[in-house]
């Protein structure tokens, strides 16, 4: 094995830079293997200061389409806790079922129109519209009904517009909510059986690679932890979300403008493998019967699989999003209005768990509401530094193996990560040094 | 007037992202119901959000985020060159959006605080609408853009006909549809200033409107000032408002 390999993977990320991956094997020794990040400069922090707590979500949501709802939730939970304002238990619960609509439209997006492809062997999802047309539509379907839950409930799927601090600015009906809980069994069970049944026929797709790291997300006794808990570590336990530095503890690295995390080793996990990781005990019956039947089993050390950990979760959403709804019926839609009076000033920070992983927002505001500073730490950066140790795994371990296929499997895992969209399918475009 | 077939086939279609959040494409990839049809009546060459390719010509070429980089410059002329018709989609595109607030701040100060010492290594301008650069030929506006505008905009097109544009305020959208006004819980809204199009979808869900469709062609400034000072809110805070998608070219756009 004295191969000397040169791999430079290029893609485009969002726009003001890029990323490559790049692999420098010499002589059968691994010299360099990073994934190089130079991402768009934040200027959020910047617009943010001196911003009204009315506008701060508003802004927020705007760092990323894809995750906005996560974003203006995290951010109206670090509001609230900066100003002192109480939110009621309806308001709670929309928010958990706004979460769940998300996490399933984002699982199902990544699941189908960016990893599928590559269980199939083919470019992108739209090539299968010939050949598995079912197969599409029903993708389509389970996205329509998760937006539809946003549509509902906050105006707009994309950049929400009726959470806002202390609540809500409009609620939705009960015919509404009974409407969607009827699409959730009639439509969304069937297509999650069918979805099922898709992914373990192309089980075998997925690389057989291990490599135990620090897991981290949210944790919380009572459920699987979406919008509430503390911080939980799977080297070290638990720690209260207000100390969330102590987790990220983000630093500079020469070949990423975005900073890398470490917490308890070189590198930690976060997203759906590590949710499923510390927290699998918490998820309803149907998604456990699922990771059963995708051999996903506790404490699964294969980054790869993070997409059948998204399927599950994706079990668990609509069942949780039937089991709010009864709720919601049950005690009836209580017309409040939101309670936006802050009783203090002062920092504060909310952390929750998006589709990718777990964000941090963290503000300080001076009496009169206004923003001092802010802070956010977003989940693919903190996945970075793991990408690049798993890929320094990884190498060596199929080396040997053509370079087309050393490619595909380094694109596979960093798209099993679910960075963001367009930074995963450009990661498609594939150049070699020298060639 | 332009017109999309140029050529007997399928029309070339794609889309480019700029500065900005992917929110415009999103919304669009949200079409599930109509996306497999859209797909039978064009011939999509580039999406980078779901797909992988490269073509040489477009028939229409639809643009999301602000162009705030030299490379962005470089290739804005370059699709402009190889577009039949080039369409803004969303804040960022049409208006410079959300990202132009960076502008209210020195470009020095800006490169400083995010480079450092390494503020040369990475050029950066102040954010621009895509108009800005290269001729548009049509914009959808709207942070996201609007959804049922879009396919307005699109079947148009495809029909080769130009597509009417929204001309009147998000007020009158606001009062067809028979909300309570904001201003009567003495919330600023900026309704009366902005352009419409989008159904007046922030009011109608109880949330102010922060003037993402950027403003109406003739706006009635004195009149939005009367309103506020009706309501005994400060003018202060609607112009800070105001600036939150439309800090390109602020001081021309002067509400006051
Ligand atoms: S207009 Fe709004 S939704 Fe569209 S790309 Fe810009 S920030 Fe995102
Ligand atoms: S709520 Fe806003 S948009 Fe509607 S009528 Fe009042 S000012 Fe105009
Ligand atoms: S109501 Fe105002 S902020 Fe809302 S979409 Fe329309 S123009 Fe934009």
């Amino acid at each position: 094995m004295s191969r000397t390999l040169d791999l430079n993977i290029k893609h485009l990320t969002r726009v003001e830079g890029h990323g490559n991956i790049v692999v420098n094997v010499k002589d059968g020794r691994l010299e360099r293997c990073e994934l190089e990040i130079v991402e768009a400069p934040r200027f959020f922090e910047a617009m943010l200061k001196g911003r009204s707590f009315h506008e701060t979500a508003i802004i927020t949501s705007r760092i990323c389409g894809i995750c906005s709802l996560g974003h203006q939730i995290t951010s109206l939970k670090a509001t609230e806790e900066a100003l002192g304002l109480e939110v009621s238990e309806q308001t709670v619960l929309l928010r958990k079922l706004l979460i769940d609509g998300a996490t399933l439209q984002s699982n199902i997006l990544h699941t189908y129109f960016l990893a599928a492809p590559d269980f199939f062997g083919t470019t992108d999802a739209f090539k299968l519209i010939p050949t598995n047309k079912d197969v599409v539509l029903r993708a389509l379907r389970m996205k329509r009904l998760a937006n539809d839950i946003g549509d509902i409930v906050s105006g707009r799927a994309v950049h929400p517009i009726t959470p806002v601090p202390g609540g809500f600015t409009k609620l939705p009906s009960e015919s509404e909510l009974r409407a969607i809980r009827q699409r959730l069994i009639d439509e969304g069970r069937p297509d999650m059986e069918a979805t099922v049944d898709t992914i373990a026929s192309v089980l075998d797709a997925v690389p057989d690679f291990t490599r135990e790291t620090e897991y981290i997300s949210l944790s919380h006794s009572d459920e699987y932890a979406f919008y509430d808990g503390d911080i939980f570590s799977s080297d070290t336990g638990a720690t209260e979300v207000s100390n969330y530095r102590d987790m990220t503890n983000e630093f500079v690295v020469p070949h990423s403008t975005s900073k890398h995390c470490k917490h308890a080793r070189e590198s930690y996990m976060v997203g759906a493998l590590a949710r499923w990781n510390n927290n699998h005990t918490r998820l309803s019956e149907q998604a456990l019967r699922v990771a059963q039947r995708l051999s996903l089993k506790p404490n699964c050390y294969n980054p790869f699989m993070n997409t059948v950990a998204q399927v599950v979760e994706c079990y668990h959403c609509i069942e949780d999003s039937i089991a709010i709804i009864d709720t919601l019926l049950e005690r009836g839609i209580k017309d409040e209005k939101p309670n936006q009076q802050p009783t203090r000033y002062g920092r504060g920070v909310g952390a929750t768990e998006v589709p990718r992983g777990i964000l941090y927002h963290e503000y300080e505001y001076d009496r009169k509401g206004n923003i001092v500073s802010a802070d956010c730490v977003i989940p693919t950066g903190q996945n970075l530094a793991n990408i690049d140790h798993d890929m320094k795994k990884l190498v060596p371990e199929i080396i040997d193996q053509p370079k087309e296929m050393i490619a595909k499997q380094l694109e596979m895992l960093v798209r099993a990560y679910d960075p963001c969209i367009s930074c995963s399918v450009h990661v498609l475009n594939v150049q070699f040094i020298g060639d | 007037m332009k017109s999309a077939q140029t050529t007997p086939e399928k029309p070339k279609i794609a889309f480019f992202d700029f500065t900005s959040c992917e929110g415009c494409q999103l919304n669009k990839l949200n079409l599930e119901n109509e996306l497999l049809d859209i797909l039978q009546h064009v011939e999509l060459v580039e999406f980078r959000e779901a797909m992988d390719g490269k073509a040489d010509f477009y028939d229409i070429a639809f643009i999301e985020g602000s162009l705030s980089t030299p490379t962005c410059i470089n290739r804005i002329h370059d699709i402009r060159r190889r577009s039949n018709i080039l369409v803004a989609l969303g804040a960022c595109a049409s208006i410079g959006g959300i990202n132009s607030m960076k502008n209210l701040q020195p470009i020095e100060t800006v490169r400083e605080t995010v480079y450092g010492d390494e503020k040369y290594r990475f050029p950066t301008l102040p954010a621009m609408p895509v108009s800005a650069v290269v001729k548009v030929d049509y914009e959808i506006r709207g942070c996201p853009m609007s959804i049922p505008e879009f396919l307005h905009v699109l079947k148009a097109l495809l029909m080769g006909k130009t597509p009417s544009k929204p001309d009147a305020a998000v007020c009158v959208e606001c009062k067809l549809r028979e909300n309570e006004c904001l201003y009567d819980r003495g919330i600023v809204c900026l309704g009366p200033i902005t352009l419409g199009g989008c159904e007046a979808i922030c009011p109608s869900f109880g949330q102010f409107c922060t003037g993402c469709r950027g403003l109406v062609p003739n706006p009635n400034k004195n009149a939005m000032v009367d309103i506020l000072t009706q309501n005994g809110l400060s003018l202060e805070e609607a112009r800070k408002r105001f600036l939150l998608f439309n800090s390109y070219n602020a001081e021309g756009k002067s509400i006051t």
